[in-house]
């Protein structure tokens, strides 16, 4: 139960620090925010005076700042996001749209992750100071000190421009999802089997394990069941402190690939400065995380149940 | 832990050096570089666009036909001093926030620390972007970002340790003594927190140089022509057939630039 108190805490705060942000952000524009809004609306070509004031007036740009910082943060308490000032749609509606794009890029690449980081991770524990374990040990720390935007690029030139296998970008088909994917997942990977060796290597060195083995259990009985259970209670918190990892990632490699999500709405929305887009998805993406990782406390405690105690 | 599940000491220790090396490396060219080999990061000369390297150019030329050496050096002269400044400024605030959390306890502590936890709950380059729509200029903005992104990890660093060095006798006897805050400060928590602000403040470097050009990758962050790491991979990859070194150099340079300081930072799980 505490557990949900204090991550409801957190989810306020983290609404309220966006608010903030936003609303300083819609003030501090440079120049008149009616302008630029209105030439993200009609195309450059096509702003003059009244159409600024026009907007001017709709939007209510105007005003002493403390009531309409207390109104904005009022109308985001009451889920009111408003509309996106560049396409006029509602905020929600335009996330609705996106979310999905964004998670299916996330979960395929935390499973593409899963897959190529833990279990090598894991044999690599398995036998401290072996050819594995080094050899995953250089890997990890190449991989990363490899920013997921140089991932990108590096993926692009060699499989979709020198060896011409994968499109460079694109949405769709399914064989758009790799690149995109693998660029996150290769970091998390690199994170998940460090991980993921170091807690094998600290329970394969408990009594409880060499006892498991004395009791006549083959390696890979006392691996099933005792090393994984134990392996993924600190496996699932890092996944939880990654997912703003993947995050930043997304927003930059959705960007990079052209993929219709969320983190390419945001950059495009800073842009524009789109400053209820740009609220709309930044909270979507600061409660994401506070929601994955409230789903990811509850979990440890059902797994390890001392913890939850 | 024990010895057996731990890198070797000495391994640790080799990694370390070469990880110093690696940034001593880059340093060297930013600051030397220029000296050894004169030029202007901006000056153009069409006529050699995307030609290969020559004395004067030891790296070539990029689309506009200046130097990638002299970019290069500059580049690798402005992301530092931008992540080394933030750093600075966050390590300040994360200290004297942290001690000041753990110190007095009751609401000053809990409201910092749920400041901290909202934060950390955004994503560091999302708030960099919106501190950089909000405040006037690019570099500025950059520094403002990546220091409100960068402290959180330094205030928790800080109020951990801070809370177990108070609580222990050490500390009781030097207070039941008559000594004062300042000493307990300097006596008691700075030897015990040091080492590890060390290896937070090159996460944080890396993490700051990563944010700089990952935002100037996607065009969000420094404009040109400004020679910054990610603007230049963004400006060379048309002409990658072309001119594969010019886009090579600003690819190898932040690589060694960041694993150095990963390295430096020794291991730890992040």
């Amino acid at each position: 139960m505490n557990t949900l108190v204090t991550r409801g805490i957190q989810a306020l705060m983290v609404a309220v620090l966006i608010g903030a942000a936003t609303f300083a952000m819609m003030r501090a524009l440079p120049g008149d925010a009616a302008y630029r809004i209105a030439a993200g609306r009609y195309g450059y070509d096509n702003v003059d005076t009244a159409a600024a004031d026009a907007v001017r007036d709709e939007l209510g740009l105007d005003g002493p700042a403390l009531p309409a910082l207390l109104h904005w943060l009022g109308d985001l308490l009451r889920l009111d996001f408003g509309n996106s000032l560049v396409s006029g749609q509602p905020v929600i509606a335009e996330i609705g749209h996106q979310l999905g794009a964004s998670l299916s890029l996330a979960a395929v690449a935390v499973v593409l992750s899963l897959i190529m980081g833990p279990p090598l991770g894991i044999l690599a524990g398995l036998r401290p100071g072996g050819l594995l374990d080094r050899g995953l040990l250089v890997v990890s720390t190449g991989l990363k000190a490899v920013p997921q935007f140089l991932m990108a690029l590096i993926l692009i030139l060699i499989l979709s421009v020198q060896f011409r296998l994968l499109p460079a970008a694109g949405y769709g088909a399914a064989r758009h999802f790799i690149l995109p994917a693998l660029a996150l997942a290769l970091g998390l990977a690199a994170v998940n089997a460090r991980i993921a060796r170091d807690a094998m290597a600290r329970i394969g060195a408990m009594p409880f394990y060499s006892f498991a083995q004395w009791k006549g259990l083959s390696r890979r009985q006392a691996l099933l069941h005792h090393g994984l259970r134990n392996v993924s209670v600190p496996l699932l918190t890092y996944l939880g402190l990654q997912f703003v990892t993947l995050v930043e990632g997304v927003v930059v490699v959705e960007a990079i690939f052209g993929w219709p999500g969320i983190g390419h709405a945001l950059v495009h929305a800073i842009f524009s400065r789109d400053v209820p887009m740009v609220q709309g998805t930044a909270l979507c993406l600061g409660l994401g995380f506070v929601l994955i990782n409230t789903a990811i406390d509850l979990l440890t405690a059902r797994i390890d149940p001392r913890r939850a105690a | 832990m024990t010895d057996a599940v731990m890198i070797p000491r000495r391994a640790g220790h080799a990694l370390r050096w070469t990880g110093a090396a690696l940034v001593a490396a880059s340093l060297i060219l930013a600051v030397v570089g220029p000296l050894a080999v004169p030029g202007d990061p901006l000056a153009q000369s069409l006529t050699k666009a995307l030609s290969g390297p020559e004395p004067a150019a030891p790296l070539g030329y990029d689309h506009l036909g200046r130097s990638i050496f002299h970019r290069l050096a500059a580049a690798l002269r402005l992301s530092p001093a931008i992540a080394i400044a933030a750093v600075l400024t966050a390590g300040l605030a994360g200290l004297v926030l942290g001690t000041w959390a753990a110190a007095r306890g009751g609401w000053t502590d809990r409201i910092l620390t749920m400041l901290a936890d909202a934060l950390l709950a955004l994503p560091g380059l999302l708030l960099v972007l919106m501190v950089l729509a909000i405040v006037p200029g690019t570099a500025p903005g950059f520094w403002a970002g990546l220091s409100l992104v960068l402290w959180v990890e330094f205030f928790r660093l800080t109020r951990a340790a801070t809370r177990a060095v108070l609580a222990s006798p050490a500390v009781q006897a030097t207070r039941l003594l008559g000594f004062g805050p300042v000493y307990v400060f300097r006596t008691h928590i700075w030897p015990e927190i040091a080492p590890m602000m060390l290896t937070a403040a090159a996460f944080g470097t890396a993490t700051a140089i990563m944010a700089i050009a990952a935002l100037g990758f996607v065009h969000v962050g420094m404009r040109a022509p400004t020679p910054e790491l990610g603007l230049m991979m963004v400006e060379l990859l048309p002409y990658w057939r072309e001119a594969p070194l010019a886009l090579l150099s600003p690819v190898m340079a932040t690589f060694a630039l960041l694993l150095g300081l990963t390295l430096l930072a020794g291991s730890r799980d992040t």
